[in-house]
């Protein structure tokens, strides 16, 4: 290949969505025979950048080439055709297909115009000895496998497709250490054969044995781009944060007292393998964020929390009393008070086509009504607190509250909620899509059901707010608590690197189990 | 694991709704008066074919995550155009079974347009075109009547050597030509690629809306083919609607015992043949048992609670309660 001209390349691309810009003006130059890691924070646009590539979102303005020709993708198909593959974390594996029909699934093979079996087999034999997977068979059903093996099947799918430019997004995420150290060396070889391979990956120490060249996005756009093992770990984080946006937060009050008993406590709590371990204490009137990468387990530590998970092992405690969950509704009960505000509120916090009345008073409806019958008034009373409260701007109670924005559909959901007065309340990234404006009402409102005597748990992706918010930051990597951040501990420095698993100069701290 | 393992597991549905069947079937000849005799089989195995053939039109619709209530109008429909088209002569009659055949398929076509390209949810565009299609039924037997080529009529009702029925013999005829070509094709892997998730089929590349259109249509044909058949065995053309609907939410019941997911990417065509013949023999054991004939329908909805509940064993594995409700 010339050296001269780039295997591919992106200039000036951009894309929105809604008010929010994903890329800015962002470039990229791949060459073949290396290996180019992507870093960036949640949200700096990487998989924006991934999906533009791929074919599966069209950006908006900007040309992409390759071997210096221009190229547009409409579909992931026709980028497939033109070479280039992207291994998405599990997205792309039809469950209920085997293994060999997922691998050859873009191209089967023919044979009198139906798909010729043993080839498929033979093809798809050959992409998993090459992925070093041969141990997965396969006839088996993609939903039989575990994670890691399915992740297993993505790679070598992606192989069969004999792609010039490899895309991983997050591809080791949920591969055990056996199968990285495979995949790796596979990856090393494909360089070797004259492939372009783009890793996307917050694992700092596998960007480090890897990667040829780096590039760090921010805000939508590369902010730098530098040959891999010529920055130190605290450079390019230093790289990764640099946003300048401030929001007004609340005051924070003094500490809560370390010797007050907690309100809601979990001990060594583990769940299949996605939780392990986890301990810790949130006390009445305390703020404590859950911080780390998307998808380390906080989502799942919620859940546990508000009896949606079966088979979970070790305790939670309730004013120090052991107290098993097993339904959101036992977790609202009056003597445990809890409530959560769920991500996604479109499916898990509104029932959209419902009118906004209706969507307030589901979580109280029995404190609400007399012998099963609804006391309208009880209701109205409330109600109107509560719209009051959280300032909800709506053309009225009996409209359907997918007609609110986003900002106000959350109040609604905030307010559904506090018609119980809950005692401890579990955020899981409240904020997500939501305008300024009612961000900095959230934060209020955060601070002053704090104030007034909840336990708040808080999840975010947005380190701003867990800085500007929270008394105590856990950081979740894997499952685990890797590590716990008390008041000017909180840092975006301390944050990021405790996201990505480096030792910053603060050394790590005794996990949660301070009261 | 050995791949005859993994083949079993992969055919469990279709066998399970075999084993039903020769349960059931074993229950009913062992208790008819007659016995297992070449008549018996004849007569069970004509009533069968209906519903087994109106079942694999909808394996291929649930296939792809959608449902069908139209199969049981476009059977009704094409019924009645038998009962006009294919009579006369040898030349005329075969010119009438492809009208007929051509008729269903374009039913078909027409309720994939619309929900691929429509995008309408398969539920209520198949309820409007079934309405839309019965209504044709209705324009052309407004009572019912007609004729059919009898010869041809008797010799799909008859027996082949004298001992195999020979409808049994046409829908073996119809899985090798329909069932076995689509699903070993690119098409019927699109079709349960876009049934299981149609996202990660959209990623990969698979041609989703060919393949659903395919399942579709192929639906119509073969709910075509049966309504054929009903003309073979009642020699007039009848748009019942009772019996329409009854043919429909039959094909859903025959399809959940045959094995094949209502979510979508699982199951096979064979399984919902022997679901719907074990169906029927449910619903004929009455007869034999010399029951009140009243009691048929709630029989028949208690052997299906059962069957059905087999298949939900599955979630007593689930570890994360959100999954019960995907």
């Amino acid at each position: 290949m010339d050296s001269a001209v780039p295997l591919f390349q992106m200039e000036g691309i951009s894309k929105r969505y809604g008010g929010v810009r994903a890329l800015e003006k962002a470039e990229l130059v791949v060459t073949s025979g290396s290996i180019h890691a992507i870093l960036g924070e949640n949200g700096a646009g990487k998989s924006t950048l991934i999906k533009v590539m791929a074919g599966v979102v069209a950006p908006d303005e900007g040309r992409m080439t390759m071997d210096g020709r221009e190229v547009t993708f409409l579909s992931p198909a026709a980028a497939n055709q033109a070479g280039i593959v992207c291994i998405f974390q599990e997205l792309s594996l039809v469950p209920d297909l085997s293994v060999a029909d997922n691998i050859v699934i873009s191209d089967p093979p023919k044979r009198f115009g139906m798909i010729d079996r043993k080839a498929q087999r033979r093809i798809a034999e050959e992409a998993l000895a090459r992925a070093g997977a041969a141990d997965i068979h396969p006839l088996a059903l993609v939903k039989d496998l575990p994670l890691s093996r399915r992740q297993m099947v993505e790679i070598a799918k992606a192989l069969a497709r004999k792609p010039r430019i490899l895309i991983l997004d997050e591809a080791t995420s949920a591969l055990t250490a056996a199968d990285v150290s495979k995949i790796f060396s596979v990856l090393k070889r494909l360089r070797s054969e004259g492939l372009a391979l783009l890793y996307i990956s917050h694992r700092m120490n596998e960007i480090a044995e890897l990667a040829d060249q780096c590039t760090v996005f921010r805000n939508g756009r590369n902010v730098a781009s530098y040959k891999a093992g010529s920055k130190s770990d605290n450079e390019v984080v230093e790289l990764m944060i640099g946003r300048e946006y401030s929001h007004i937060f609340p005051a924070k009050p003094a500490a809560v007292p370390a010797a007050a008993a907690p309100r809601l406590e979990a001990r060594k709590l583990s769940w299949t393998d996605r939780l392990h371990n986890i301990s810790l204490t949130v006390r009445a009137g305390e703020v404590v964020g859950l911080g780390g990468l998307d998808g380390q387990g906080q989502r799942e530590l919620l859940l546990a929390f508000f009896g949606v998970l079966r088979g979970l092992s070790g305790e939670v405690l309730i004013d120090g009393k052991p107290v098993a969950i097993r339904s959101p509704s036992a977790a609202r009960e009056d003597g445990i008070g809890m409530a959560l505000i769920p991500e996604d509120r479109k499916t898990e916090g509104l029932m959209l086509p419902m009118t906004v009345r209706e969507n307030l008073s589901f979580a109280a409806l029995d404190r609400l009504s007399k012998g099963g019958i609804i006391d309208r008034a009880a209701e109205q009373r409330l109600i109107d607190d509560m719209v009051g409260l959280l300032a909800i701007k709506t053309a009225g109670l009996d409209i359907p509250v997918g007609a609110l924005s986003g900002g106000n559909q959350q109040k609604v959901v905030i307010a559904k909620w506090l018609m119980r007065q809950p005692r401890i309340i579990l955020l899981n990234d409240p904020t997500r899509g939501i305008d300024v404006g009612t961000k900095q009402e959230l934060y209020q409102l955060m601070r002053k059901l704090a104030d007034a005597g909840a336990a708040i748990l808080f999840y975010s992706t947005d380190y701003d707010e867990l800085i500007g918010c929270c008394d105590r930051v856990l950081v979740l990597y894997d499952g685990a608590v890797k590590r716990e951040l008390v008041g000017a501990e909180i840092t975006e420095r301390a944050l990021i690197a405790s996201a990505l698993n480096i030792h910053g100069e603060e050394s790590p701290v005794g996990l949660g189990a301070r009261a | 694991m050995k791949d005859w393992r993994y083949w079993l597991a992969e055919q469990r549905g279709t066998l399970l709704a075999l084993g039903i069947f020769i349960v059931m079937f074993i229950i009913y000849t062992s208790n008819h008066p007659a016995g297992f005799t070449a008549n018996v089989v004849q007569t069970a195995a004509n009533k069968g074919v209906l519903l087994a053939f109106v079942a694999m039109a909808q394996t291929l619709v649930v296939i792809t995550a959608g449902i069908d209530l139209s199969v049981g109008m476009i059977f009704l429909l094409t019924n009645c155009l038998a009962s006009w088209l294919v009579v006369g002569t040898p030349m005329q009659t075969t010119l009438g079974v492809i009208a007929v055949l051509a008729v269903g398929l374009l039913c078909g076509a027409i309720n994939g347009a619309i929900v691929i390209y429509g995008r309408l949810q398969p539920i209520v565009a198949t309820i409007a075109t079934g309405a839309v299609f019965y209504g044709i039924g209705l324009l052309l037997r407004p009572f019912p009547g007609g004729s059919v080529n009898e010869d041809l009529a008797d010799a799909m009702t008859g027996r082949v050597f004298d001992v195999v029925p020979a409808s049994l013999v046409a829908l073996f005829a119809i899985v090798l030509v329909i069932w076995v070509p689509f699903s070993r094709s690119v098409l019927g892997r699109a079709a349960y690629a876009a049934g299981s998730s149609e996202t990660a089929a959209y990623m990969s590349g698979v041609p989703i809306r060919r393949g659903k259109f395919a399942a579709y249509t192929l639906a119509g044909l073969l709910a075509a083919i049966g309504g054929l058949f009903l003309t073979f065995f009642t020699y007039t053309g009848d748009a019942a609607y009772a019996s329409g609907n009854a043919y429909t939410l039959f094909s859903i019941a025959a399809v959940v015992l045959g094995g094949v997911s209502l979510f979508g990417g699982k199951g096979s065509a064979i399984g919902a043949i022997f679901g719907a013949l074990a169906f029927r023999t449910i619903g004929d054991l009455l007869f034999v048992f010399d029951f009140d004939p009243l009691w048929q329908p709630l029989f028949q909805g208690v052997i299906l609670l059962i069957a059905v509940s087999l298949g939900a064993f599955a979630l007593f594995r689930v570890r994360n309660r959100l999954e019960w409700f995907l």
